[in-house]
C-alpha cells in the first residue's frame, strides 16, 4: 500500500464564529496532482494555509509520508518540501523579480546565480519572465508567474498552486500542464486549486470538492463529469447564457490612433491604438497581462488624461482629456481589474463604496441621503446576489468574488451607455462567473456597448460578438468571434497579426 | 511565548477599549512616577486626576483649556482622514491668534463699542483667514511642487513664531507696557463673551461643540467628505472614482488652518486679553495626540480633549501643590500615545499564549 505524501484527519478552523473548515479530510499520493474544488469561500484557502504552516488547525491532525507532524510555520513546511503559489501574492513591490526570489531563499546563494537559476526555469515551463524588472511594474499576471518560479525553485515535494492559469494563453497552460506532469512523474505531489472544472478534468485523477468548509465529494475523476463536478461544488448546474442575437447599432465608444508614451520606466506604451464599440454588442480583447491592457484601460477610464481630446470618442463627443468622472456622467462606466482598493475602498461600507461611481443618492450641496443611499445599495446586492451583511458590512469583509459581484453590478445598475469589465470574472467561482457573463450579455442587449479585456480566451468566445488582441501596446485588427479559432487567437497575442487589415478579418 | 496573530476581521471592541486602556496603563505609569520620585502617588494621582474637576470654577478652566484642542484636533481629523500630514496647527493657531490680535487692538485703539455679536463674528472671521492663509501655503506647496507638507507646515510654525515675536517685540508693542513684549490690553468690547459671570470660559466653548458637529455632518453625511475620505483610504480608487486629489488637498488644509486660527484668536482675544509671544502653550502639537485618541472621529475629539486638558491642568497643579517638575505632563502625553499604538495593534491583531516547546 502506498503511504500518502500528505494527508490531512479530520482537520477543523474557526475564525471567531466563522467554521472556515469543518471536519476535512484530504489525502494526496506521491506523484499525484489532486484538485481542491470549491467555490468561493468555500475554505480552500484556509485549507490550503493550513498545510503550508501559515495556519494552525483548531483540532485535527496533519501526517506527512505517513508521520504525524505539527507545522507551527511556513519555514517548516518549506523545509519538509511544501511550495505554495498563493493567489494572492507576497512581493515586495521596490525590488526586481530576481530580488524577491532571492530573499525568499532558504540557502544563501548569490543574487546573479539567482538570475541564472530564474531564466532558467522560466524556459523551461515556458512562462515569460524577466528577472530584472521591479515588482511594481508587473500586472497581476506577470506577478504570478513571479511566484510560479519562486516556487519551483525549491524543488518541493508537494506543489500547492491557488489558481494557476488564469493568466496564461491556452497554448501554456498546456505547457504549463505538460510540466506539471512531468514534475508529477518525478514523484512531486501537486495540490491544485481551480474554478476551471475542464482543466482539473483534463490534468487531475482525483478531486476534493468543498463546500461551506465541508467536503462534498471526493472522488476519482474518471467517473465525474463538469456538471457533476459543478453540483457539488455549488449544489446546481451552471446557468446556461442565453441566446445571443446580433443587432449592433450606432458606435458609441471610439478610439483613433491613439498614441501613449509609457509612463514609468516600465510601463507600455500604446501604439496607435484604434477600435469601436457598437451599441448592442460585447467586444474583447484578449492578450496576455502586461501588454498595454493597463495602460489602455487607464486611457479609456479617464483615470489617465494624456490622450487628445479626439482620439476617444464617447456617443460622438471626444472625451480624450476628460476625467473618469466626466466620462461616467455622460454614461461611460468601468470595472477596474483591482477590487481593493480601487473598485472599492477596503475599509468603507459597500453603501459608502457605491458613492465612488453613483451619484442618485446626493442631494443638493452634496447632502447624502442616507435612506435613498441604503435601498440603492440593498437593491444593488439583492438584484447581483452578493453574499453580505448588509449595505453597511466593510468592503474587506467580502469574499473576492461577492466583491467583484457587487462592484460589476453597481456599474450595470448605473445603466451606462458603454460598460468597460476588465477581468470580470478573474478568481470568480463558477456560478459567480456565469452570472457575471450573463448580465454583460443582457445588458448588451438592452443596447449598452459592452468592452470586455479578458485573458480567458474562452470567456471571450462565450460572450463576444468581436474580439481585437493586444500584445506590446499595439492592438490587432478586430475579429469575428464565432469564426476565429483559439489557435488563431493564440498566434495573435504574440503580435503575429496581418500588418494591412482593411476590413474586417472573418479567419 | 507571546504570539500575534492576525484577526480575521478588526475587532470592534478593541477600537473602542483601545483608549481605555491606554488612559489606565497612562495613569500606572504615572503613578510609579511619582512613587519614585519620593511622591506620595494616591495624592500626587489625586492632584492630578481630580483637582481639575473639583468645584464649577474647575470646571469651567477645563471647559476653556479643551476649547482650543477641540478646535485644532477636529481640523487635523479632517487632515489625517485624508491622508494629508498637517503637524502644524500649531503655527495655524499663531497666525490665527495674530491676525484676532490685530482685530482686538484695532478695537480697542479706536474706543469702538461694537455689539458682541457682530465682533464675535468678525473675531472669528479673522482667525479663519489667518490660520487658512498659513495652511494654504502648505497646500499651495504640496500642490505645485509636491513638496511634503510635513515638513512645509512643521517649518511654518517656526515662522509664525517668530513673526509673532517680531510684532510684539517691535510694532505692536504697548508703549505703556513698561517695554515687555506684550500690545496693550484689549477692552471688554474686544473679548470674546463670557458664558457666566465670574468665570473664563467664553462663547468658545459652545462654538467648538458646534464645530465638532459641522465636522461630523462633513465627514460622514456629505459627498465632499465621503471624497476626502476615499482619497486618504485608497488613492487609486479615488482616481478609478473622479475624485480630486487637489480638490481634497485644498479643501482639509484649508478648514484645518482655519480651525486653528479661529482658536488662536478665541484664546488671544478670551483668556490671555493681550497678545503675548506665549499665547500657545502647544495646543496645535497636542491636538495631534488629540486627534489619534479620539479616533480620527469628531466626537472622540471632544472627549479626547477634555482628556488631554485634565493631564496640562493636572501637570499645573501638581507643580504648584506636590512640587512635581512641569515637565511630567509631556512625558504623560508622551507615555499615552504610544500606549495607545500599542494598544491599538490588538484591534487588528489577537494575543496567543504559548508554552516554549
Amino acid at each position: 500500500m502506498i503511504v500518502p505524501r500528505l494527508e490531512l484527519r479530520h482537520v477543523s478552523k474557526r475564525f471567531g464564529s466563522v467554521v472556515a473548515n469543518d471536519d476535512v479530510d484530504l489525502s494526496v499520493d506521491p506523484g499525484e496532482i489532486h484538485a481542491v474544488l470549491g467555490e468561493n469561500g468555500a475554505g480552500k484557502s484556509t485549507l490550503m494555509k493550513i498545510v503550508y504552516g501559515a495556519l494552525q488547525p483548531d483540532s485535527g491532525e496533519l501526517l506527512w509520508n505517513g508521520q504525524p507532524v505539527r507545522l507551527r510555520n511556513p519555514h517548516q513546511a518549506r523545509e519538509l518540501g511544501v511550495a505554495m503559489v498563493f493567489q494572492h501574492f507576497s512581493l515586495f513591490e521596490t525590488l526586481t523579480v530576481a530580488e524577491n526570489v532571492w530573499l525568499g531563499q532558504q540557502r544563501t546563494m548569490p543574487l546573479e546565480s539567482v538570475r541564472v537559476a530564474i531564466r532558467k526555469k522560466a524556459e523551461e515551463y515556458a512562462l515569460e519572465i524577466d528577472p530584472d524588472r521591479p515588482v511594481h511594474v508587473l500586472s497581476v499576471g506577470e506577478r504570478q508567474r513571479v511566484e510560479i518560479v519562486r516556487a519551483l525553485l525549491t524543488d518541493p515535494r508537494l506543489l500547492i498552486l491557488d489558481e494557476p492559469t488564469s493568466v496564461l494563453t491556452p497554448k501554456a497552460v498546456e505547457r504549463l500542464f505538460g510540466t506539471l506532469r512531468k514534475l508529477a512523474q518525478t514523484g512531486c505531489s501537486i495540490l491544485y486549486i481551480s474554478h476551471k472544472l475542464d482543466e482539473i478534468l483534463a490534468l487531475c485523477r482525483r478531486c476534493t470538492v468543498l463546500r461551506g468548509g465541508k467536503i462534498t465529494g471526493a472522488c476519482a475523476l474518471g467517473q465525474e463529469s463538469a456538471a457533476s463536478l459543478s453540483r457539488m461544488m455549488i449544489g446546481r448546474e451552471p446557468p446556461k447564457l442565453g441566446g445571443r442575437t446580433n443587432q449592433a447599432g450606432e458606435p458609441v465608444l471610439r478610439v483613433r490612433d491613439l498614441s501613449l508614451q509609457r509612463e514609468g520606466r516600465f510601463g507600455v506604451p500604446l501604439d496607435h491604438v484604434s477600435l469601436e464599440v457598437r451599441a448592442g454588442e460585447v467586444v474583447g480583447i484578449a492578450g496576455i497581462s502586461g501588454n498595454g491592457q493597463q495602460e489602455l484601460l487607464a486611457a479609456l477610464s479617464g483615470e489617465d488624461t494624456r490622450a487628445a481630446p479626439e482620439a476617444i470618442e464617447l456617443l460622438g463627443v471626444p472625451i480624450g482629456a476628460q476625467g473618469a468622472a466626466d466620462r461616467r456622467q455622460r454614461g461611460l462606466n468601468f470595472v477596474p481589474e483591482e477590487r481593493l482598493g480601487r473598485g472599492a475602498v477596503p475599509s468603507l461600507s459597500l453603501a459608502t463604496n457605491l458613492l465612488l461611481t453613483r451619484r442618485e443618492s446626493v442631494r443638493p450641496f452634496g447632502w447624502i441621503d442616507r435612506r435613498a443611499l441604503g435601498a440603492q445599495t440593498a437593491a444593488v446586492i439583492r438584484r447581483f446576489n452578493v453574499v453580505a451583511k448588509g449595505a453597511d458590512a466593510v468592503a474587506r469583509s467580502l469574499s473576492g468574488g461577492n466583491l467583484q459581484k457587487y462592484i460589476v453590478g453597481r456599474e450595470i445598475d448605473a445603466v451606462p451607455k458603454v460598460l468597460i469589465v476588465a477581468q470580470p470574472t478573474w478568481g470568480v467561482d463558477v456560478g459567480a462567473a456565469a452570472q457575471i457573463r450573463g448580465e454583460l450579455v443582457s445588458l448588451a442587449e438592452a443596447g449598452c456597448g459592452v468592452l470586455v479585456i479578458s485573458e480567458e480566451i474562452e470567456e471571450l468566445c462565450q460572450v463576444t460578438q468581436r474580439l481585437y488582441v493586444i500584445a506590446k501596446g499595439r492592438l490587432s485588427p478586430p475579429l469575428l468571434t464565432a469564426a476565429a479559432g483559439v489557435e488563431l487567437i493564440g498566434e495573435w497575442m504574440s503580435g503575429l497579426w496581418p500588418q494591412t487589415a482593411p476590413r474586417e478579418v472573418s479567419a | 511565548m507571546i504570539r500575534l496573530e492576525e484577526r480575521a476581521a478588526p475587532s470592534l471592541p478593541f477600537s473602542a477599549l483601545s483608549p481605555v486602556l491606554a488612559v489606565l496603563f497612562t495613569v500606572l505609569v504615572a503613578g510609579l512616577l511619582f512613587v519614585f520620585l519620593g511622591k506620595d502617588p494616591v495624592k500626587s494621582l489625586a492632584v492630578f486626576l481630580f483637582e481639575p474637576f473639583h468645584g464649577v470654577r474647575a470646571l469651567t478652566e477645563l471647559g476653556l483649556k479643551a476649547t482650543p484642542l477641540v478646535l485644532c484636533s477636529l481640523g487635523l481629523v479632517l487632515c489625517f482622514r485624508a491622508n494629508v500630514w498637517n503637524i502644524g496647527a500649531e503655527g495655524q493657531f499663531l497666525l490665527g491668534a495674530i491676525t484676532g490680535g490685530w482685530l482686538s487692538l484695532k478695537v480697542t485703539e479706536n474706543g469702538l463699542q461694537l455689539p458682541r455679536l457682530l465682533f464675535f463674528l468678525l473675531l472669528l472671521a479673522a482667525g479663519f483667514l489667518g490660520g487658512a492663509l498659513w495652511a494654504a501655503i502648505v497646500a499651495l506647496l504640496r500642490d505645485v511642487f509636491n513638496a511634503s507638507e510635513i515638513l512645509v507646515s512643521l517649518m511654518l510654525v517656526y515662522v509664525a513664531n517668530l513673526f509673532l515675536d517680531w510684532l510684539v517685540f517691535g510694532p505692536w508693542k504697548d508703549p505703556n507696557g513698561f517695554n515687555f513684549p506684550q500690545t496693550m490690553s484689549f477692552s471688554e468690547f474686544a473679548e470674546v463673551p463670557r458664558l457666566v459671570k465670574g468665570m473664563r470660559l467664553n462663547w468658545g466653548a459652545p462654538l467648538s461643540l458646534v464645530a465638532a458637529l459641522l465636522v461630523w455632518l462633513f465627514l460622514f453625511r456629505t459627498h465632499a467628505g465621503v471624497k476626502l475620505q476615499v482619497g486618504g483610504a485608497a488613492p487609486l480608487a479615488a482616481r478609478y472614482a473622479g475624485f480630486s486629489a487637489r480638490a481634497a488637498l485644498w479643501t482639509v488644509l484649508l478648514a484645518s488652518g482655519g480651525l486653528a486660527g479661529v482658536a488662536g484668536a478665541i484664546e488671544v482675544a478670551g483668556p490671555m486679553g493681550q497678545l503675548t509671544p506665549h499665547v500657545s502653550t502647544g495646543y496645535g502639537f497636542t491636538a495631534i495626540i488629540v486627534a489619534f485618541v479620539g479616533r480620527l472621529h469628531p466626537l472622540g475629539a471632544i472627549l479626547a480633549s477634555l482628556l488631554l486638558s485634565v493631564f496640562l491642568i493636572g501637570g499645573e497643579l501638581a507643580q504648584s501643590r506636590v512640587g512635581l517638575p512641569s515637565a511630567l505632563t509631556g512625558v504623560f502625553q508622551g507615555v499615552l500615545l504610544f500606549s495607545l499604538l500599542a494598544w491599538d495593534t490588538l484591534i487588528q491583531y489577537r494575543v496567543r499564549w504559548r508554552a516554549v516547546q
